[in-house]
């Protein structure tokens, strides 16, 4: 079993309310996950529930009102070179040409190497999205899919511990999505990155992760399992559909967004309380639920 | 494209010809008679008719006199030569100017061709120097543009940190914007007596009020610039561990540059403008006080030139301006 890199401990984000008298928006509460080194791992739960906040306060950029983020048992504060983020635009600098973009964050990660070696370094990641041709064109030259790449290229190539995705396909048509996230399988088989990424695309989660956590709606969301997707990897879009176990594995994750989400739900008003911690004091994670296992055990 | 645009150019030539033709068509009726001579042609008939001869007529136009008292004149009834007698046009109590100055002023407004004249022998020699009230044009544009190179360029150094400052702090934005709203509309010329009382120097006055006109415009788009920063933009800079100085100067200021450069552009229009109503007031040097000089002299061909120079400097310079904000400008 490979060693654990992200803990998440009891995290909760609440806003005052705006009108006196009611009680404050507590967007998710007793947040509890572990990501460990190496796995992907997708997020998926309605608009609201609080992914992108989530997202922000292991990103450093948000700061949770109770519970503790730590990353390799060092609890997260502030926004550091370890983590690595897509945002859900490109969020690319438009003064600057793709290769640029990419160095700007090389020559920040390391100050001491040299330009030459700066340039090596993120060229060979602007040709591993496959951007080598365009390495001179400015965002705004280049195609919704090709920004993403760039984007994506300047957050591995900063070898960073973790790297965070919100959405990053979001504003993409069907094809491009998909394509990208053939090479994301391939890079991320190839490097070894650990990944917490945000989707509102059931297939893609499937394609991409090793588990999947299905956050309930707010209120009170929170995280009700990990999903964990048992399929042979190296994976492949056209025939992962094909596997027999692939829509089992989808057939769960739909039912949960469709109808167990809502029944999961805290509530404004956090009628049933979510256990945090079980009799002995130890914190309670999330079950881990492999819809495989379980519908072989259904048909037994 | 490429046609639309010689079309323009052609258009452009031609309103240039038509109005020089004008011009030059409007300015040949009131010089049709001898040299000197400032009359209209109903004028004379106007004094012929109250019994004055025609040659007298020409002497007293070329001597200077105004219609009003060549009116006066003849209704005295009297012919030249006995007014000669009686102790010439001066007893009278008529006074024209010195010879020279008198009979370029009452020679009317220039034609095209004075003017062109004039533009050939001002800038034969444009630096010339021959004491405070005879400078060459172009000498007298160095000093304007002396001028509101210093007051535009502290203007700019104490606006961008400044509009840094409030574009990142909406502390300091809250707390120093009623003082930018109140002071932003006041005429630069109005600050004038106040700085002229104080400083008690005509030069550093004159800085003075280009300052205090150009800051606002940089100010405020520096601030606004700042603040509208895409908040990717500086969340990449600060998941990048870049540090205050590095985001702003490698995210912040690259980002904010074209609204920079566009405060600076009006910045710049407003301080051309102001120098020469400045300079008009304070006297002593520069374009504007050409002008005002140029006038109390009633220069009007070099008046016109004055006026055709600075607008083909400002024109250079909002173009200067453009160029540097094209150069650092980006599409989203
Ligand atoms: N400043 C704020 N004040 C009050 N509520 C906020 C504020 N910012 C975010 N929220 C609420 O937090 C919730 C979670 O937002 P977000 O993390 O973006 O959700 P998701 O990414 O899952 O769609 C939303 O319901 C939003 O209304
Ligand atoms: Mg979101």
């Amino acid at each position: 079993m490979k060693k654990q890199l992200v803990l998440s401990e009891t995290l909760t984000k609440a806003y005052p309310s705006e009108n006196r008298g009611e009680p404050e928006l507590v967007v998710f509460e007793n947040v509890n996950f572990r990501i460990r080194e190496g796995e992907f791992v997708t997020c998926i739960g309605h608009s609201g529930c609080g992914k992108s906040t989530i997202l922000n306060i292991l990103a450093g950029l948000q700061s949770p009102s109770k519970g503790y983020v730590f990353l390799d048992g060092k609890e997260i504060t502030r926004p550091g070179l370890d983590r690595a983020v897509v945002f859900q635009g490109h969020s690319l600098l438009p003064w600057l040409t793709a290769l640029e973009n990419v160095t700007f964050a090389v020559r920040a990660r390391w100050p001491e190497w040299t330009k030459a070696q700066v340039r090596a370094h993120a060229l060979e990641y602007i040709e591993m999205v496959g951007l080598k041709d365009a390495f001179d064109r400015k965002p705004h030259q280049l195609s919704g899919g090709m920004c993403q790449r760039v984007g994506i290229a300047r957050a591995f190539a900063i070898r960073s511990r973790l790297l965070l995705m919100d959405e990053p396909f979001g504003a993409l048509d069907a094809l491009t999505r998909g394509s990208i996230q053939e090479e994301l399988v391939k890079i991320c088989a190839a490097t070894g990155q650990t990944v917490f990424m945000i989707t509102h695309d059931v297939d893609e989660a499937i394609l991409l992760s090793d588990r999947i956590f299905l956050m309930t709606n707010g209120p009170r969301a929170h995280v009700a399992e990990a999903v964990s997707i048992n399929l042979p990897r190296p994976r492949d879009r056209a025939e992962i559909v094909h596997h027999p176990g692939y829509y089992t594995i989808r057939n769960h994750l739909v039912d949960f967004l469709v109808s167990r989400s809502r029944e999961l739900s805290g509530g404004r008003h956090g009628a049933t309380p979510v256990p945090v911690h079980n009799a002995k004091g130890e914190l309670l994670f999330p079950p881990d639920v492999d819809p495989l296992a379980l519908s072989e055990t259904v048909t037994r | 494209m490429k046609s639309t645009r010689a079309q323009g150019y052609l258009l452009s030539a031609i309103i240039f010809f038509v109005f020089i033709a004008l011009w030059h068509v409007a300015t040949l009726q009131t010089v049709h008679l001898a040299e000197g001579t400032h009359l209209a042609p109903a004028q004379i008939a106007a004094l012929e008719e109250m019994g004055m001869a025609t040659g007298d007529i020409e002497t007293l136009a070329a001597a200077g006199l105004s219609f009003a008292q060549m009116q006066q004149l003849a209704g005295l009834g009297l012919t030249l030569e006995e007014l000669e007698m009686a102790g010439g046009i001066g007893a009278f109590g008529f006074t024209t100017g010195e010879g020279g100055a008198a009979e370029t002023a009452v020679t009317g407004f220039p034609g095209p061709g004075q003017v062109g004249r004039e533009i050939v022998n001002q800038l034969s020699d444009p630096f010339y120097n021959r004491g405070p009230n005879d400078k060459g044009i172009l000498l007298q544009l160095l000093y304007s543009l002396r001028r509101v190179a210093l007051g535009f360029g502290l203007a700019l150094l104490v606006a961008l940190p400044l509009g840094f400052l409030l574009g990142m702090s909406p502390v300091f934005k809250t707390a120093l914007d009623p003082y930018v709203q109140i002071l932003k509309p006041i005429s630069p010329l109005a600050w004038m007596p106040l700085a002229l009382y104080t400083i008690k120097d005509a030069e550093l006055s004159s800085i003075f009020v280009i300052f205090i006109c150009s800051i606002w415009p940089m100010l405020i788009n520096t601030t606004f610039g700042v603040a509208a920063v895409k908040s990717d933009w500086i969340n990449l800079g600060r998941t990048l561990e870049l540090g205050r100085f590095n985001l702003a100067w490698r995210i912040i200021l690259p980002a904010a540059a074209p609204t920079i450069f566009t405060g600076m552009r009006i910045s710049i229009g407003i301080a051309w403008l102001v120098i020469v109503a400045a300079e008009m007031l304070i006297g002593g040097t520069g374009i504007g006080y050409f002008v005002w000089n140029e006038w109390n002299g009633l220069n009007i061909d070099s008046m016109i030139l004055a006026i055709l120079v600075i607008g083909l400097v400002g024109f250079a310079l909002d173009a200067a301006l453009g160029t540097l904000l094209r150069r650092f400008s980006y599409k989203a």
